[in-house]
């Protein structure tokens, strides 16, 4: 869908993040689901023990319902906690820090600037302890927003090109592309990192289960780690998918035209970003849940081969050319 | 009968629709007027920080008496301004005697190297765009606020009920940034 203005940008956000709530909740509905119905049924199911007859699968009902709903249970504690403590997770997770006026002045200047230009509250800010050159926002709205800075983007950049920096962040905060962001980033981030450690967890057990097998058709717990596991297999790389695809690269477009639209300042975004396509050092602390945050791809070299559709972030040139062109 | 309920439920759809369109109109108003504060709150703070600033150049530059008056009387001026015209035409003076100031404390090393100037002069700095962002803010916001009160239908309720026009905060300084064009 085309978006024509500011708000609509800002409802499909929104939109966009209900519905990331919702199939989020269902995915983990439909899972819970399974779950009870495969136990059930492998439990009903198998040679009786003291006839050595086969029985019947049957499929308990009220028993899958309730795990389902134990399943929906959790996924809304999930979905809570990345509303209200998702920010503060990805930046602990980005090993950031809160700053105060006294420790720099200036950046609290700029950002003080850009809210007043802005007409919204002026968010936290964060110190990454990184010399990579980078930044990112996150919260859930203007009132509940921070923004993060490396290090080694604070000291290369003059004030201009600081200023123009936070504008863009300050945009994605505008723009409620934090929400959708960060829940994708915890929601989703959680959900695969589930599918990793589950995998790796059942690849290295399976030995020791197959031994300890001493029931005739299989231990029912066995039999769900594998369907679920074979379930997880297949949804975890478009799960990984979804999150690199969540930032696309019109958010980042739309966001450098929103950071000129506060600052008035061309030239001092595309300097910013000129800068950062120089440095080609790559930002530890960033991972596969939080790369799509960041203004520029955590690994720099992914700009250069980054030429599907699946890419984050546009090409810098690009992005520069674009900027330029809005004063014309 | 029937007739008649249906001119009580239009005259009731249309009080319903007046309703509504006088809330968005008033909270448009409420806009412009905390648009307006926040400029006069840096207003302010500037004229907080400029005798500090003269204060610290006298030390160092006391024979640059011209400029250093000239900030005074700006700034003075700016303080006892009356009206949206006459403050923005005030305070582009004060911006402009400033900008000499900082200009002249390019001749002046010792100057240059004071901590307590470098402290004042990015603060200035900082709330001379913050004076500048504030005042972008409120023209946009004006401009959505005037342009709401002369559609229709709101300008049937806008006129009767007293929504007047607002003043932008005019510029005249060639160093201003034109608006730039953002399509979404």
């Amino acid at each position: 869908m085309a978006v024509q203005t500011f708000h609509q940008l800002i409802a499909r956000n929104k939109r966009n993040s209900v519905l990331l709530i919702a199939g989020f909740m269902v995915f983990f509905l439909g899972l819970g689901l399974l779950i009870g119905m495969v136990w059930s049924g492998v439990e009903s199911g198998g040679v009786d023990p003291v006839t050595g007859e086969d029985r019947p699968v049957e499929i308990n009902w009220h028993f899958s319902v309730g795990v389902a709903a134990v399943a929906a249970g959790i996924a809304f504690l999930l979905t809570m906690a990345s509303y209200y403590k998702g920010g503060d997770a990805l930046l602990s997770m980005s090993g950031a820090r809160q700053i105060s006026k006294a420790d720099d002045p200036q950046l609290f200047n700029v950002v003080d600037e850009l809210a007043i230009a802005a007409g919204q509250p002026a968010p936290r800010i964060y110190i990454i302890n990184d010399t990579a050159m980078n930044a990112f926002a996150t919260g859930r709205d203007p009132k509940h927003a921070t923004v993060a800075i490396t290090i080694g983007l604070r000291q290369k950049l003059n004030r201009d090109e600081l200023q123009a920096v936070m504008a863009h962040e300050m945009s994605h905060v505008r723009h409620y592309d934090i929400l959708y962001a960060t829940l994708m980033a915890v929601l989703v981030g959680t959900l695969v990192m589930l599918c990793d450690i589950f995998l790796r967890s059942l690849w290295f057990g399976a030995g020791s289960r197959r031994r300890s097998r001493d029931r005739q058709g299989g231990n029912p717990l066995q039999l769900i780690l594998l369907v679920i596991a074979v379930i997880l297999a297949i949804i975890a790389p478009i799960l990984a998918r979804m999150i690199q695809m969540a930032l696309s690269r019109q958010r980042e477009y739309l966001a450098d035209a929103g950071a000129v639209e506060l600052t008035r300042n061309p030239d001092g975004l595309a300097a910013a970003l000129n800068k950062l396509t120089s440095d080609q050092e790559v930002l530890e602390v960033a991972n596969r849940a939080t790369a799509p945050l960041y203004i520029v791809h955590p690994i720099k070299k992914f700009e250069e081969r980054s030429s599907s559709i699946f890419k984050t972030h546009p090409p810098i040139k690009d992005r520069v050319r674009r900027i330029m062109s809005l004063v014309q | 009968m029937i007739g008649l309920y249906i001119a009580i439920g239009v005259l009731l759809l249309l009080a319903i629709v007046a309703v509504a369109v006088y809330n968005r109109l008033v909270q448009k108003r409420v806009r412009c007027e905390e648009a307006w504060s926040q400029i006069d709150v840096q207003l302010k703070r500037r004229y907080d920080l400029i005798p500090n600033l003269v204060d610290t150049v006298k030390g160092y530059a006391a024979h640059e008496k011209e400029t250093l008056e000239n900030v005074i009387q700006a700034r003075n001026a700016a303080v006892g301004a009356q009206g949206v015209q006459e403050q923005a035409e005030a305070e582009n003076m004060l911006s402009g005697a400033l900008r000499q100031l900082f200009a002249l404390s390019e001749a002046y090393p010792n100057l240059k190297a004071n901590e307590n100037f470098a402290q004042l002069q990015e603060e200035l700095t900082s709330t001379e765009n913050k004076i500048a962002f504030a005042r972008q803010h409120y023209n946009d916001t004006v401009a959505v606020y005037n342009i709401a009160i002369q559609q229709f239908p709101n300008n049937m309720i806008a006129g009767p009920l007293g929504f007047q026009k607002r003043e932008m905060f005019e510029i005249e300084d060639p160093e201003q940034r034109e608006a730039p064009k953002v399509e979404f």
